[in-house]
């Protein structure tokens, strides 16, 4: 039933779609202290990112690193995950709505499922697997992918013969053929919509012969086709003939930059850095050499660290050809030949025995009507309208949008996406913080440290998965042989709710103090069985898991005896590990519930605003003056929102709000404390006057500036200028330098940009030379403009603006970075000599003005990154955690990072990672105290000598050298990896449940039976 | 039994990279000898030198160290 009462809102929201975006605004919220319904259409989270290979640009495994955000969602006690789903109807408004969803019958309940594969294994009907992008097949009843969240199978009913096998053989009574469709009301503050795009169908292009040629694939099955778990299993193979290509063509812009073939005009903005890793990786792939080629338009490596990545493809030998292919005939058997006209105009041929067609994102019908039934409005090309300085805001209050919904955009923009939306709910509904979440009650714990070992071992059949193999009850007959064991049982699934309940009762029942399971696997359900200790009150860390079934049944299939052999060598290694383990204590320690914020621009400014709308305390430190930063030399978006309007009701925003402070003219000097309390000192104002701030998080945004160049007669003339110089020159529109009275422009692309020097592209450039032609023909039509550019960058929806340039007449003419084009004195004005690509000989045009677009370069913050102790990039860029999935965090926990201070980025791209940092800042604070200890580092301080071995061996720099000439760690700060405690000379350094006798009864326990 | 020779290894594995795909390995049903025994550390830099030499003085025949 719908809350009539309007003004009671919600403390709950619904994130609609489970990719990674959808998950990561999920983990913030859910950890943020709201409950999270998380819908997905499909019977599984993790989204397309889930069918990636690997991604660039660190060519991370894209299923190692999404996985444990799968389990993390999986578990979260306040996100409640709605496979199947999709939303109906919406009533309500902002801060309360009711939305009716509508769940998909499964034919598997999910409650009662424990994912043991037996329904599969016996399922006769098989489907196309569209996870594999139909290259293989599936059974009827199958799991979208082995790491599936939720840990379930589901039964497709479209093929489902209903032959009732999968019934009879599942011994935990999951499977229902009657399952219903239904429906349930969900009454929440607010939607974030994560739905996500589908990639473009290419047989709509009839010249590709995409339907025809089986060797002909598009870049996602491309993508399976290179994956260990897709249909090859990482054996690179074409699919018409299953041999090995040694000739691999890319084509780019597949149903993207186009509007002959399809309406898609934008630029989908990941295609060119995903078909550059596909070859790369390809490569590493191959048996023998492998030869690929990238047909591009332009080439839009510019992200954070794409353009090092392109230039190492080239070293590997990946060919970029500069044209659009116009066909794919056959050649042979089933070889390829395209067509193509090169840059000199001249016709060319190749054959290939594979080509890729890197299609581009679109939305999905499916979304588009989504999108209608709630009320939100989308663009020409259907993605969500949002506003350039609120960009995770839809046009209806309450409902957020991120990822590629928003507009077509890689994974990192769509993480940092989600956390800023996150971060729009959370400001808007933060009075209802924690209201709606659930929280466990626990029995006390009980103290066993003084009591013998009293060891409970469970072993698990995991339905016939582990019984079908190794022979459980003998292994249970001889784990009653072991010291210390008090107590043994076998268990059809171990993991099933009843049997932890039994457990918990046996437990107490018989004083276990130290428990075993022998069951699957520890990644997966460790978290599980800790629970049940903690039920049956007992510490967590007295527990130990034997891996007999990924380990050891699903592995020696053909041997039941060896596989019986090493359960009972796994079981009594976990019995003698468990004897020796401790009770380990975590400690809560008190969050300070406020950030301080380094640079006062539009980033820092967002951020801090947002902190103080979502109830926290924040400082806000600017070295200059005045707050606005680089923003202040912006007049105009390129959509032509006025910059000057937002920035002053921002500073007024800030200023006005009562959980900000202002401190400007202000330098960190000091940094000290750990996550949770930081004491900085900042010196501000004319005085330098010294205050100190005691805060729980640290936001960095120290921001970017525009390169002044040396090149181009730069300061030699003053018809030489940048950008932003001309941007002021358009704005003030002074007589003797407006800009109206020119007659020729030209425009320099790449100044200070991907050069020796510094060879990264600096990604806003390309739209700031566009946005200004664009105004200057507004001024005068007449005006002569020429942009000499290498590639022309204009990423996602930008590329309307770059094609409304060449229809109103601006030249784009092409140069190389051995050529670029000569700037000379000309009597009282300049001239520019470029090599015209077309016309392939040198042009010399007399201009009014040549505009420079200068790189974007890192603010200096020496001093600050020394302070904080986080990293930065050879060019002064800060390091984020991780560049996919932690695009906002340092890795040291309590300091985020947002803006130009990042990588150069767009105004509205800068206020996205501002609330991201803010969402991430806020989910840290909002716990409000903190568990630190448990299986962590300590030193035994009367055996160290200093020696500094800990202090230089730790890779999160935490071990420090105290006031008393020993070394200190930080129980807060350590990860517990305990390299200190492999590398300490004196052996004085323990890292706690992993300390050397436990480990070393490990590897003896162990060999008796391999003896 | 056969008495061809089969190397008993003793492996330390990664609980973040390589024990996920020692896990995984199962999941996609990859066999492989039963010799090679596996214990889990928080992270490859764990395993102390003095291990592996224990390992290989009580009896393994290799021992491995994936992270």
């Amino acid at each position: 039933m719908a809350n009539t009462n309007n003004d009671q809102k919600k403390g709950a929201v619904l994130v609609v779609g489970a990719g990674v975006a959808g998950m990561q605004a999920s983990l913030d919220l859910a950890s943020s202290g709201y409950l999270v319904h998380l819908l997905d259409k499909s019977p599984t989270i993790g989204g397309i990112m889930s069918q990636l290979d690997k991604t660039f640009p660190t060519n991370d495994c894209a299923m190692c690193i999404i996985s444990p955000k799968l389990v993390e969602v999986g578990r979260h006690l306040n996100i409640d995950i709605h496979p199947n789903t999709e939303v109906a109807s919406i009533e309500g408004e902002a801060g309360n709505f009711a939305v009716t969803v509508q769940t998909q019958p499964r034919y598997i309940d999910l409650a009662a499922c424990t994912a043991c594969g037996q329904c599969r294994q016996v399922c006769p009907a098989t489907a196309v697997n569209e996870f594999n992008q139909a290259l293989d097949l599936r059974e009827a009843t199958y799991m979208r992918y082995p790491q599936a969240i939720p840990r379930g199978f589901t039964i497709d009913r479209e093929v489902c013969i209903g032959c009732g096998l999968c019934e009879k053989v599942c011994l935990a009574e999951a499977i229902h053929y009657d399952d219903q469709a239904r429906q349930k009301v969900l009454e929440v503050g607010s939607v974030i919509l994560a739905p996500g795009n589908e990639v473009f169908d290419p047989s709509r292009f009839d010249t590709y012969n995409y339907l025809n040629f089986p060797n002909v694939v598009t870049s996602l099955e491309f993508e399976r086709i290179l994956s260990a778990s897709g249909p090859y299993r990482g054996h690179l193979m074409r699919p018409y003939d299953r041999e090995e290509p040694h000739k691999i063509a890319w084509l780019q812009c597949v149903g993207s930059r186009n509007i002959n073939a399809c309406d898609n005009s934008y630029c989908s903005a990941v295609c060119c850095m995903y078909a550059i890793k596909e070859a790369v990786i390809a490569k590493e792939h191959a048996h023998a050499d492998l030869d690929t080629a990238i047909f591009y338009m332009d080439m839009r490596t510019y992200g954070k660290e794409f353009e090092q990545y392109y230039n190492r493809a080239k070293e590997h030998g990946v060919r970029f050809i500069r044209s659009r292919v116009h066909s794919i005939e056959p050649a042979g058997e089933c070889d390829l030949r395209l067509s193509y006209t090169n840059e000199k105009g001249e016709q060319k041929e190749e054959v290939f025995d594979m080509v890729v067609l890197s299609v581009g994102f679109e939305v999905g019908q499916g979304t588009i009507e989504l999108a209608e039934r709630l009320g939100v409005e989308l663009n020409e090309h259907h993605f969500a309208v949002t506003d350039g300085f609120m960009p995770v805001a839809t046009s209806r209050p309450g409902i957020y949008v991120c990822g590629t919904l928003q507009a077509p955009k890689d994974i990192p923009q769509s993480v940092m996406e989600a956390s800023g939306a996150a971060a729009g709910t959370s400001a808007m509904l933060s009075e209802m913080r924690w209201t709606e979440t659930r929280t466990r009650e626990l029995p006390p714990e009980r103290d066993v440290s003084e009591e013998p070992p009293r060891i409970g071992v469970f072993v698990c059949n995991c339905g016939i998965n582990i019984g079908g193999i190794v022979d459980v009850p003998a292994v249970r007959e001889y784990a009653r042989t072991l010291p210390n064991v008090v107590h043994v049982e076998d268990n059809l699934f171990t993991c099933s709710q009843d049997t932890q309940v039994r457990m918990a009762e046996v437990i107490k029942e018989k004083g276990i103090n130290r428990m075993v399971v022998a069951a699957c696997t520890p990644l997966t359900h460790e978290a599980l069985f800790r629970e049940t200790l903690l039920e049956a009150g007992i510490n967590k860390y007295l527990f130990d898991m034997a891996n007999i079934r990924n380990q050891d049944s699903w592995v020696h299939m053909n041997d039941k005896q060896k596989a019986t052999d090493k359960a009972k060598d796994l079981v009594r290694m976990s019995v003698a590990r468990a004897g020796l383990l401790k009770e380990l204590h975590e400690k809560k320690v008190e969050i300070k519930q406020s950030g301080l914020v380094i640079g006062g621009g539009v980033a820092g400014m967002n951020a801090a605003l947002n902190l103080a709308r979502q109830g926290f305390q924040a400082v806000l430190v600017e070295k200059d003056k005045e707050l606005g930063g680089l923003a202040r030399r912006v007049s105009h978006t390129i959509e032509n929102l006025d910059v000057q309007t937002y920035l002053d009701r921002l500073i007024t925003q800030v200023k006005s709000d009562d959980n900000v402070t202002v401190l400007t003219e202000a330098e960190v000097v000091g940094f000290k404390g750990y996550k949770g309390n930081f004491t900085t000192t900042v010196q501000h104002g004319p005085d330098k006057t010294e205050q100190t701030v005691e805060h729980g998080v640290a936001i960095v945004a120290t921001g970017a500036h525009e390169y002044q160049p040396k090149e181009f007669m730069y300061g030699e003339s003053d018809r030489v200028m940048t950008q932003l110089e001309l941007d002021k020159l358009l704005h003030e529109r002074t007589n003797g330098s407006d800009p109206a009275t020119w007659s020729n422009v030209v425009m320099i692309q790449c100044v200070g940009s991907r050069n020796e020097e510094n060879p990264n592209c600096s990604r806003i450039c390309c739209q700031s030379a566009v946005k200004h032609a664009l105004q200057l023909k507004e001024l005068n039509p007449e005006m002569n403009i020429y942009i000499l550019y290498r590639d022309m960058r204009m990423y996602g929806l930008l590329e309307d603006y770059y094609t409304e340039a060449r229809k109103k007449g601006i030249i784009f003419s092409r140069f190389e970075l051995d050529n670029p084009p000569v700037v000379n004195r000309n009597g009282e004005g300049v001239e520019v000599t470029f090599h015209d690509h077309v016309l392939q000989r040198p042009v010399k045009v007399p201009v009014d003005a040549v505009v420079l677009s200068a790189a974007t370069l890192a603010n200096e913050t020496d001093r600050l990154a020394t302070h904080l102790k986080v990293p930065r990039n050879a060019y002064g860029f800060f390091i984020e955690a991780h560049a996919k999935l932690r695009p906002v965090d340092f890795s040291s926990e309590g300091i985020y990072l947002c803006g130009t201070a990042h990588s150069p980025k767009l105004i509205s791209e800068s206020i996205t990672q501002a609330l991201a940092a803010a969402s991430r800042a806020g989910t840290f604070l909002a716990g409000k105290t903190l568990s630190v200890g448990g299986a962590v580092a300590h030193v035994d301080k009367t055996h160290c000598a200093a020696c500094l071995v800990c202090v230089m061996s730790c890779p999160y720099g935490v071990p420090r050298i105290n006031e008393e000439n020993v070394s200190e760690i930080n129980e807060a700060l350590c990860q517990g990896c305990g390299v200190c405690v492999s590398e300490c000379p004196a052996k004085t350094i323990q890292l706690s449940h992993y300390e050397d006798d436990q480990v070393l009864e490990n590897v003896h326990a162990l060999l008796e039976g391999v003896m | 039994m056969s008495d061809a020779f089969e190397a008993k290894i003793l492996a330390f594995l990664c609980n973040w990279c390589a024990y996920a795909g020692a896990d995984l390995a199962g999941v996609s049903r990859f066999q492989y000898p039963s010799s090679l025994r596996v214990i889990r550390t928080m992270c490859s830099g764990r395993v102390d030198p003095l291990y592996v030499i224990e390992g290989l003085k009580s009896g393994y025949d290799q021992v491995a160290v994936f992270g």
